[in-house]
Parts: C-alpha cells; sequence; structure tokens
C-alpha cells in the first residue's frame, strides 16, 4: 500500500500543508484532520501544496469542498499549489479553478494572501 | 482481482490495473485515467453498496483486447441507480458544505463506454477503454 503523509509548516506566517503520496478515500481522512485543526484554531489562512502528491482521487477533493465555506466565513481561504498535471487535471474536470484559487507554487499563494490582508 | 469492501484495499487495486494496463502497453494518460475510473468506481462500491462493511467482496476484473481494454467490478451490495447522473453542481455543494457525488461523473469522463447491471442478487459495473492515443 503507498502511502500518504502531510507535514505542516508555516511559510511569511501562513499555514502550509505539504502533502506527500496518494489521497484516495483511505487516506482522505488524515487530510480532515489537519485542516479541522486549522480551523479549529482559527488558522484560516492555508495554503496546501501539492508538490509530493502523485495522485489524488474525488474523496480527496471532498475534502477542500467540505471546508472551504468554514475557512472563508472566518476571514480565509485555501489556497491550493505545485500541483503536476495528473492532479490538476481532477481538479479541472470538476471545476475547481473557478472555485479555488490554484497557483503554479507557493509563493504566489503567499504573495496572493499579502495582497489580500 | 478479489477485495473485501475495505478503502484499505484501494491502492492495491491502482497498482494492479495500473501494472496490467502498462504491461499491455497503454499510454500513461490512459493509465491515469482507467486508475481513477476503476477507483472511483471501487469507492462507490464499498461506501454505497456495502456501506464500509468490510465482510463485502468485489471483483476486478481485467479483459485486454487487441483495441481495448473492459474493466468489470462485481459485488453482492445494494445496488444504487448508476444511470441518473449528472455534472455536480460544485459551487451549490460547496455552499452546502456538501462532498461526494463525483465519482460517477469522473467514470463517465473518463472511460469510454460505462454499463451497470444490477439485479438482487449482484451489481455489474462494466468499463471500457479503447487503445487509442490521446490527440
Amino acid at each position: 500500500m503507498k502511502s500518504f503523509k502531510i507535514e505542516q509548516r508555516t511559510n511569511r506566517g501562513f499555514e502550509v500543508l505539504d502533502l506527500h503520496g496518494e489521497l484516495d478515500a483511505h487516506t482522505a481522512s488524515e487530510l480532515e484532520e489537519a485542516l479541522l485543526k486549522l480551523i479549529k484554531n482559527k488558522k484560516a489562512n492555508i495554503i496546501v501544496n501539492f508538490n509530493g502528491l502523485d495522485y489524488i482521487a474525488s474523496a480527496g477533493l471532498g475534502v477542500f469542498m467540505a471546508y472551504i465555506e468554514d475557512v472563508r466565513e472566518i476571514g480565509g481561504d485555501i489556497k491550493l499549489t505545485n500541483m503536476n498535471n495528473k492532479v490538476y487535471n481532477v481538479f479541472d474536470l470538476l471545476g475547481f479553478p473557478t472555485l479555488y484559487d490554484i497557483l503554479e507554487d507557493e509563493n504566489m499563494a503567499v504573495q496572493k494572501f499579502l495582497k489580500e490582508q | 482481482m478479489k477485495i473485501h469492501a475495505s478503502t484499505g484495499s484501494l491502492a492495491d487495486v491502482r497498482e494492479f490495473v495500473s501494472v496490467n494496463a502498462r504491461n499491455h502497453s497503454f499510454s500513461e494518460k490512459q493509465i491515469n485515467d482507467i486508475r481513477l475510473a476503476v477507483d472511483e468506481a471501487c469507492t462507490n462500491v464499498i461506501k454505497h453498496a456495502y456501506n464500509y462493511d468490510e465482510k463485502g467482496q468485489l471483483l476486478i476484473q481485467l479483459s485486454f483486447h487487441p483495441n481495448s481494454l473492459t474493466i468489470t467490478i462485481t459485488d453482492q451490495g445494494r445496488g444504487f441507480n448508476f444511470n441518473s447522473y449528472k455534472k455536480p453542481d460544485l459551487k451549490e455543494r460547496i455552499k452546502n458544505k456538501k462532498r461526494g457525488g463525483m465519482g460517477i461523473y469522473l467514470i463517465r469522463n473518463l472511460m469510454d463506454e460505462v454499463s451497470y447491471y444490477s439485479d438482487p442478487g449482484q451489481n455489474i459495473l462494466t468499463m471500457k477503454k479503447w487503445r487509442k492515443e490521446s490527440a
């Protein structure tokens, strides 16, 4: 079984979740827990870096669907960055790019958050 | 291959499908599509047909033909209305903090032919991918 891993850090004061491995219906709960923990602690400006993510199924996208409103309600956003084409295609097929900030790299997300503040 | 209705088996299913499709010279793009479609289909069965009851079983069969691959997923769980699907309204779902409901849409998008047969004893989902290079 291939693993999924999340690492948490900050970049210029913004929370960053680094995703690694494969995100499916089995591993989506780990992402959910990490996001819930941030929301609970009122950490609302969240960057999710997909650089290490090889694969995503709709259960992974579902986590972002379930919590984006909560984050926006407390004045923040979830910005998604560094996706490979394979992963981006799944987000694109389901229409995410019009409703989520999907950026090429993490620095662009940081700049965007700074501008929005 | 045969698996129990556990999401912990999904990675093994993806590996099984990818390795076999690669051995039969499908392109990486096609393998990505097939892998995701099979993952979504198995996830649907685990979640909806078996309601995460790990006693349930899924049989995943691959049948390679000169110009195509046919994948059949058979289960003995509760049937569901596979054919009444529509593109999920993402905006509406986000507003209502809903997730899910995207699997069937993805399967129909990623595969060339999809059919679903359900009777009281078993459900059979058949998906076909043509061996054509995408433009």
